[in-house]
């Protein structure tokens, strides 16, 4: 059959037996999410598709996390759209303020998402969930209605390239630096319309968490979609977090790829993305002395409790430089209140930093941590354009929460690695 | 139908933050939206751009978010045609959505300077930059996605096709 995991996926999903790359089709969705940014849209478009209902009020998720708590009037009518459309259509998985957090940790925590779901999501990081094994992958507001409206979404079946992991990982390196690392290698737009096949024997040295951030950033490398084979860490985490049934997709044996990269896991060093390029990566022998003015730990990249605890453990003890502020966001209302009862939250604030709720909103330069003129910050998000965190000459340094929490204390760049951290 | 217009020339990767900046974000009013389009990497865009105008760039065009925002403020600021070496699949998928025609011709790229006069014929894929005097062949869209371009987007093409 010649298939790889996300075309095996897509068959199904399209009930069909097989398909090739290239194909058009039109496949059944599991899923289909929205923001406060990108639903009101959707929810104009709603309308235009002449249904009166939404497909399965129960397939539906709908989380204000982008500039809620609302940051400004404008932001509140936004979120006022969604919620009043989430009440209108008694749609089951509304998360209000108080219940909600980054969409992308906060669906895979709640059970939403499975093994084996086609989920499409009008944000970007969508991606996030072939951690999970699951086909999923950020579209626009219009196809958010479409699948509101009809359970539906067109696709075009991708070919894929597959990432053939070996080895783990150093002390204080993790999933960040790995797809960063990915990124640097392969280029913004190296795996463009493609799907990235995550196998291998070192696949069951990574956490959950790890390929929680592996598969959060295929999009920085123009994918499609990123997935992983699931494996018994997988199965663990649906079993734990899971109310849905999963279903697994291998890829066949003569399965059929662009080509074949090969990464050794022992090998990756800390990477950090400097300006304004998430490929423009660069190991620590490469850095130079980067003074900072803000450190960001959160966003659905690296927000998750391992997170936290990895950024808290290279903090405790210490004090952040008092020329750097450092803004920890807890992805989700459980992750915070987890956090709490471990005292990691006791830590940060002892360090000096201060503890946000959970928000999408400095990583976007939406709220909560936005750069002046000739700003610097290093922040585990996952883009660093041009304006992206703030003013247009501010400059954003993407790292994992290890790197993040180092330079914190020192003030500058920093590998957690080196010296007395 | 055929578009004719000036061209705005940018390179490689221009991101949806540059075309709509997130700070602009609190609204999908898409006349709100056009005036910020291209902000952060061309002040003058919004100032000069007329009904018609053609923006070309290199590979990846839309990378970056979901936000159908930037190809709404695209469209609304009057651009009749976006011609690149390549999309970013979530900026193309939207494009073709919303009724933003786009084209994929890197000879094209490779020949149209900023300011030049082009003219684009969208049923044969043919892009004349009138400047320079010059003609270049697009690849033509399939036919599932010609329809949903008739159709005038996807709503419109899903109400055709009943309950599917």
């Amino acid at each position: 059959m010649k298939m790889t995991m996300s075309q095996k996926l897509l068959a199904s999903k399209a009930g069909l037996k097989s398909v090739k790359a290239g194909q058009l089709i039109m496949a059944d969705v599991d899923l289909v999410l929205g923001n406060d940014i990108t639903s009101p849209v959707a929810i104009g478009e709603f309308a235009k598709f002449g249904r009166k209902d939404v497909f399965d009020k129960d397939k539906i998720a709908l989380v204000p996390d982008h500039f809620a708590p609302n940051k400004d009037i404008k932001a509140a009518e936004q979120c006022k759209c969604m919620r009043e459309f989430a009440r209108a259509n008694d749609i089951t998985n509304y998360f209000e303020v108080g219940k909600m957090g980054i969409e992308h940790a906060l669906l895979p925590e709640q059970g939403l998402v499975t093994a084996g779901d086609l989920v499409i999501g009008a944000d970007s990081h969508t991606c996030t969930y072939g951690a999970l094994g699951a086909f999923s992958t950020g579209v626009g507001s219009t196809d958010m209605a479409c699948g509101m409206a009809t359970g539906k979404a067109w696709f075009k079946v991708p070919t894929a390239v597959k990432f053939n992991l070996t080895g783990k990982f150093n002390k204080n390196i993790g999933g960040k630096d790995l797809i960063l690392h990915i990124i640097g290698m392969i280029g913004v737009d190296g795996v463009l319309y493609q799907s990235m096949e995550f196998t291998g024997e070192g696949v069951k040295n990574l956490t959950i968490d790890d390929r929680f951030t592996v598969a959060n950033m295929a999009i920085e490398a123009g994918a499609k979609n990123g997935i992983f084979e699931v494996d018994d860490i997988t199965l663990d985490y649906l079993k734990a977090h899971g109310k849905k049934t999963p279903q697994i997709f291998k890829a066949d044996p003569d399965a059929e790829y662009e080509r074949t990269i090969d990464i050794d896991l022992s090998t990756i060093k800390s990477t950090v993305a400097f300006p304004h390029l998430p490929e423009n990566t660069k190991t620590p022998e490469e850095w130079g002395k980067v003074k900072i003015d803000q450190v960001v730990i959160g966003s659905c990249t690296n927000g998750r409790l391992s997170d936290l605890r990895k950024a808290a453990s290279i903090l405790k003890g210490h004090e952040i430089s008092s020329d750097v502020r450092c803004i920890v966001l807890p992805a989700t209302q459980q992750i915070y209140k987890d956090a709490m009862k471990e005292g990691i939250l006791e830590t940060f604030i002892d360090s000096g930093c201060v503890v946000s709720t959970p928000t999408c909103g400095p990583c976007l330069g939406g709220h909560m941590g936005i750069l002046a003129e000739n700003e610097r910050a290093i922040s585990t998000t996952n883009r660093n354009f041009v304006g992206r965190m703030g003013h247009v000459k501010s400059e954003v340094y993407l790292a994992g929460p290890e790197v993040a929490a180092a330079s914190a204390i020192k003030g500058y760049l920093a590998d957690p690695n080196e010296g007395d951290n | 139908m055929k578009a004719k217009g000036k061209t705005y020339r940018y390179k490689d990767n221009v991101d949806t933050d540059v075309i709509i900046p997130a700070r602009y974000l609190n609204t999908s009013v898409a006349s709100e939206l056009a005036a910020h389009c291209m902000e952060d990497i061309d002040l003058d865009f919004s100032k000069t751009v007329e009904k018609g105008d053609i923006i070309v760039a290199d590979k990846n065009f839309g990378c970056g978010s979901s936000r159908e925002h930037a190809p709404i403020a695209i469209k609304e600021s009057g651009v009749s045609c976006v011609i690149a070496r390549t999309f970013a699949r979530i900026f193309y998928r939207n494009s073709i959505n919303i009724g933003l025609p786009i084209l994929e011709c890197p000879e094209a790229c490779d020949n149209i300077e900023q300011g030049d006069v082009v003219e684009v014929d969208f049923e044969t894929g043919k892009i004349k930059n009138l400047t320079k005097n010059k003609e270049f062949q697009a690849e033509p869209f399939p036919p599932f996605m010609q329809g949903l371009i008739e159709s005038g987007g996807l709503a419109a093409y899903m109400s055709k096709q009943g309950d599917m």
